[in-house]
């Protein structure tokens, strides 16, 4: 069903000569960009607005073994440039997504689907990646070791390198597909984390989750959302993760997806420069429902505009002869 | 989602102000609901991310106009109040879930608490199309922040009450729904804030009327991806998490939980 008010707008489907595809480990991509996780929950609502097929992949919402009802409310505060969440993980469980979520994005039958699995030990991210292996629709698991959101949600295994390495061990153990971990930067050195990750057996490392932060509700004189932190996100953070996307792919040899503030094609370009692979958009999501497709017209447009033939010229080119010294 | 003119935009009360537009959709044809919201960007920069949901308030089909009417409680609005007729709006919707019809219906009791007062205004017109009678009760803290109140005479009687006594009765809207006041009702439809929806549907429990509550939660997205502006539902023997924005912001006064 699409949503009829959607006529008035372009449909961000000009033809480009960039060829915009990438082969990001086993998937073959049809263009870097794919929806970040928790932001597209598992594409239903947008399927309203536009071909999911268009997307080079899916990463649907966090998904634990039992179902999880999320924080209390409220979830959301407006922040310069961007915005805070705590929604604390609310998903229908495991089994459920299994029955209910992955059949429906079968029909999107060039739309490689990217799981994100959290938990809060070990056992738990191992019976879930377990479970969604028996799945032919799961492309990639993207392990999520970086909810800030919830008590024990993952990221105590994002924080401390050698809990994240024993993680990413125990998930290679027993996944049939490929394991992106996603990293936070709530950490005094993120590379460090990359190289435990990789070193662990990672295939693929996306980054950033949000930033933890507050906000006072001044009126009331009390944290305003309901669990006192949450995850920053949105332009405001674009920085932060261009630099540690720079940092972590010139330290590591896997791919490595760019997450953070991305709102047009230009800030794609801005992070495939910076080194990464392919890229999530999040936020954008929010305030645009065809945020992902405007971006791959964008991206695909800047690129006719530049001379570049295939996008994968633009991986790492920011790095040039010179390099950025680490202090 | 269109780039929509807006065609008016007027001060109705205290910081509270009518804005009318040119509908996103062509509203003879995409079957909105009274209720539904339409959610607005306030600028194209970043210093307002997130759009603005504001419930449809008035609607005219043959120029395809609506309005919403909102009260400027930060920033965000306060951009939103200073534009003027002939500037572009980006505008999403309408979306969400409105008021159901109940065409066998008679007469309906519409309650509306300050800022949830304009919903009421489409949905009166709307009963009154199918033969209903509507009878609303409004409550305002105080008379500089009563709005709506003749439009809403057009349908139906109107009792107004304001918390300080300076427009209307004294007190609260619950103050009027007695027993007697409710028993001629086949229904109630109530927005407004939180603490007065929570009374009017314990109230109207008790008169064993039924009714929907249109529910108020700071939202993202408004289409459900985002999954912020949860409220806790109780729908085929669980307790939910629905979004407002998806699956309400009306629902079922029976369901709604609140903590």
């Amino acid at each position: 069903m699409t949503h009829p008010s959607i006529d008035r707008r372009a449909s961000y489907d000009a033809h480009h000569e960039v060829d915009l595809s990438v082969q990001f480990l086993t998937l073959s991509l049809k263009n870097p960009v794919m929806p970040a996780s928790g932001c597209f929950a598992f594409g239903r609502e947008v399927a309203a607005f536009y071909d999911l097929n268009r997307l080079g992949a899916i990463v649907v919402k966090a998904t634990t073994l039992d179902e999880r009802q999320g924080n209390e409310t409220p979830r959301l505060a407006e922040t310069p440039a961007g915005m805070l969440n705590s929604i604390g993980l609310q998903n229908p469980g495991v089994l459920r997504v299994i029955d209910e979520e992955l059949p429906y994005l079968q029909q999107y039958d060039r739309l490689p689907v990217i799981v994100n699995v959290a938990g809060t030990a070990i056992e738990d991210y191992v019976q879930v990646v377990e479970r969604l292996s028996q799945v032919n629709a799961v492309a990639a698991i993207e392990l999520n070791i970086s909810c800030p959101n919830v008590k024990c949600g993952g990221i105590q295994f994002g924080t401390d390198k050698q809990m994240a390495a024993n993680m990413v061990r125990a998930i290679k153990q027993v996944a049939k597909v490929p394991v992106i971990v996603k990293l936070s930067p709530n950490v005094t050195d993120i590379v460090e984390m990359a190289v435990a990750c990789e070193e662990a057996g990672a295939d693929a490392l996306s980054l950033i989750n949000t930033l933890i932060g507050m906000q006072i509700d001044i009126e009331k004189r009390r944290p305003l959302l309901a669990n006192g932190v949450g995850g920053l996100s949105g332009p405001a953070v674009k920085p932060i993760a261009v630099r540690m996307v720079y940092e972590v792919s010139s330290a590591v040899n896997i791919p490595v997806i760019g997450i953070g503030g991305i709102m047009f094609g230009a800030d794609a370009v801005e992070f495939l420069m910076a080194g990464a692979s392919a890229v999530q958009v999040g936020t954008a999501n929010f305030v645009d429902p065809f945020a992902c497709v405007r971006i791959i017209d964008e991206l695909g447009a800047w690129c006719d505009a530049h001379g570049v033939r295939s996008v994968i010229e633009l991986i790492g080119a920011a790095k040039g002869e010179r390099g950025v010294v680490r202090s | 989602m269109a780039l929509v003119q807006i065609i008016s935009q007027q001060s109705i009360g205290a910081d509270i102000f009518e804005l009318t537009l040119e509908a996103p959709v062509d509203l003879r044809v995409f079957p909105y609901e009274p209720g539904q919201f339409l959610h607005i960007r306030v600028t194209d920069s970043f210093d307002f991310l997130l759009r603005r949901p504001l419930s449809l308030c008035k609607v005219d089909l043959i120029k395809n106009h609506l309005s919403v009417v909102y009260r400027v409680q930060g920033q965000g609005t306060r951009r939103l109040a200073a534009k003027r007729a002939g500037e572009i709006l980006d505008v999403l919707g309408p979306l969400g879930h409105g008021y159901p019809k109940h065409k066998d219906d008679r007469a309906a009791l519409l309650i509306g608490g300050g800022i949830g007062v304009p919903p009421l205004v489409e949905l009166a017109r709307q009963l009154r199309q199918d033969a209903q009678s509507v009878h609303t009760v409004v409550g305002f803290q105080t008379k500089a922040q009563a709005i709506l109140v003749s439009e809403l005479e057009t349908y139906g009687p109107v009792t107004v009450v304001t918390n300080d006594g300076s427009l209307g009765n004294h007190g609260l809207v619950t103050d009027v729904l007695t027993q007697a006041f409710c028993a001629d009702f086949d229904r109630y439809y109530a927005c407004g804030p939180t603490p007065m929806l929570q009374a009017v549907q314990r109230r109207l429990s008790e008169w064993q009327l039924p009714g929907y509550l249109s529910l108020e939660e700071r939202m993202g997205c408004g289409i459900g991806i985002c999954v912020g502006c949860v409220h806790k539902i109780s729908r085929n023997g669980r307790i939910a998490q629905l979004k407002t924005c998806k699956e309400g912001p009306v629902f079922d006064a029976q369901e709604v939980v609140f903590t």
